[in-house]
């Protein structure tokens, strides 16, 4: 007897984003416990809920889970978004992982010096351009399918239409020389499930304002 | 009919070190073709070997696979070493996370300027000693098994196992106080096929010593 899902995090995409755009995307309903001071944080690791004192951290199916690889493969495998066999998986996880890369880079960019900004987003735009985008542009022309995966929706079509999205907020004249990129991200952009997160109202967290985030760093000291 | 695994990297520990263990440990043979100039790198980019044009690169079951996590998933997978079920896969992941976060600290410490070193060997010891290493001395101390997961060798036993050996390189004393991970060490460094890759001789790295880094730096521009 399952309750619905329950994330711990602030009130902030970070590392919680993908996990709420994948379980909304399997069309699962979950509940948000935000994080709003320091001792929000400290009553959750003196209750010994944080197996390494980080979050995020999912309660779902009766654990509760860190680290947000161990909370997307968990979740992924449960809805069915993880591929037919281990050749499919590893494909997945390939691209996952490439993913992850550009986006820890999107995402840490609002935590970077000043002096330090201009030379990261130079950096984001080059690897889009020239690393990241190209690859997927690829794989979806080499067999001509609408999704990245065994011609079927997988977890990683989800996450790389997450990127896409912050890629266009970075700079929306980057997905310009790749078709079959938008097409997925509109495919996927107008499955019901995604479509509804994508709305004003939905869980989905608005991007990093510099005001809130200096905020955050003197609360919490880093 | 499988060949033998072609693992293409630096001849050193990094991304792929993990990767060296845990085919050792699952007993499986593999090859190595080491990138030692620029141009090395150059070729497989060129090639359309590197998904992301980066190494570690592994040639296996007619894949080239890139992104040491797709990677090991596909070994564990492969070599029965993921636990039996999706539920101990989320533990063998949170707890194989765990690790990747230390060892992405101490795989950077050799290649960090000399004024770098001192800090992050504090930051290394202290998140071992009070973050990581309780963390697991927990998990054994918990079900009181040989193993992390399910009763059973898993890679996380593996992870952990290599991350003790590169963390007590840097802090000798750093297990005094977690006689279960000292155990554990013990027992996976006892299994046949991870003595075997223990002994000298083996395709086990040694420590990135500053000569080497100079080295690599040479070599690479």
């Amino acid at each position: 007897m399952a309750g619905k899902p329950v994330l711990h995090y602030f009130n902030a995409r970070g590392r919680m984003e993908s996990i709420r755009w994948l379980l909304a995307a399997a069309g699962v309903e979950f509940e948000e416990k935000f994080i709003e001071s320091p001792d929000d944080l400290d009553k959750l690791k003196n209750d010994g809920s944080l197996m390494f004192q980080q979050v995020p951290m999912v309660e779902i199916d009766g654990m509760k889970l860190v680290q947000s690889r161990a909370i997307l493969n968990y979740i992924a495998t449960k809805y069915n978004l993880y591929g037919k066999d281990m050749k499919e998986r590893v494909l997945i996880d390939m691209y996952a992982e490439g993913i992850a890369d550009l986006l820890e880079m999107i995402m840490i960019l609002p935590l970077c010096p000043a002096d330090q900004k201009d030379a990261k987003l130079a950096l984001i735009k080059d690897r889009s351009t020239n690393r990241y985008l190209p690859a997927f542009e690829k794989v979806l022309k080499s067999h001509g399918q609408d999704y990245l995966v065994g011609n079927k929706l997988s977890r990683v079509d989800i996450h790389l239409t997450e990127l896409l999205y912050y890629v266009e907020e970075v700079d929306s004249s980057l997905l310009a020389n790749f078709p079959l990129l938008k097409a997925l991200k509109t495919k996927i952009s107008n499955l019901p499930n995604v479509k509804k997160f994508l709305q004003p109202g939905s869980q989905r967290k608005p991007p990093p304002d510099p005001k809130k985030i200096e905020e955050v760093r003197k609360m919490f000291k880093f | 009919m499988a060949r033998t695994p072609i693992l293409h990297y630096f001849d050193g520990r990094g991304r792929m070190e993990s990767i060296r263990w845990l085919l050792a440990a699952a007993g499986v043979e593999f090859e190595e073709k080491f990138l030692k100039t620029r141009e090395d790198l150059e070729k497989l980019r060129k090639d359309g070997s590197l998904m992301f044009q980066q190494v570690p690169m592994v040639e296996i079951d007619g894949m080239k696979l890139v992104q040491t996590r797709a990677i090991l998933n596909y070994i564990a997978t492969k070599y029965n070493l993921y636990g039996k079920d999706v539920k101990e896969r989320a533990l063998i992941d949170m707890y194989s996370e765990g690790v990747a976060d230390l060892n992405e600290i101490i795989l950077h410490y050799p290649f960090l300027p000399p004024g770098d070193k001192d800090g992050s060997l504090t930051q290394i010891k202290e998140k071992s000693r009070n973050r990581y290493f309780p963390a697991f001395e927990k998990v054994l101390k918990s079900h009181g098994q040989d193993y992390l997961v399910g009763n059973r060798l898993s890679k996380a036993d593996i992870h952990l196992t290599e991350l003790l050996y590169h963390t007590e390189e840097l802090d000798p004393s750093v297990l005094a106080n977690f006689p279960l991970l000292k155990a554990l060490k013990t027992r996976i460094s006892n299994l046949p096929t991870v003595k075997k890759f223990l002994q000298p001789g083996s395709q086990r790295k040694p420590f990135e010593d500053e000569k080497f880094v100079e080295e690599l730096k040479k070599s690479f521009g």
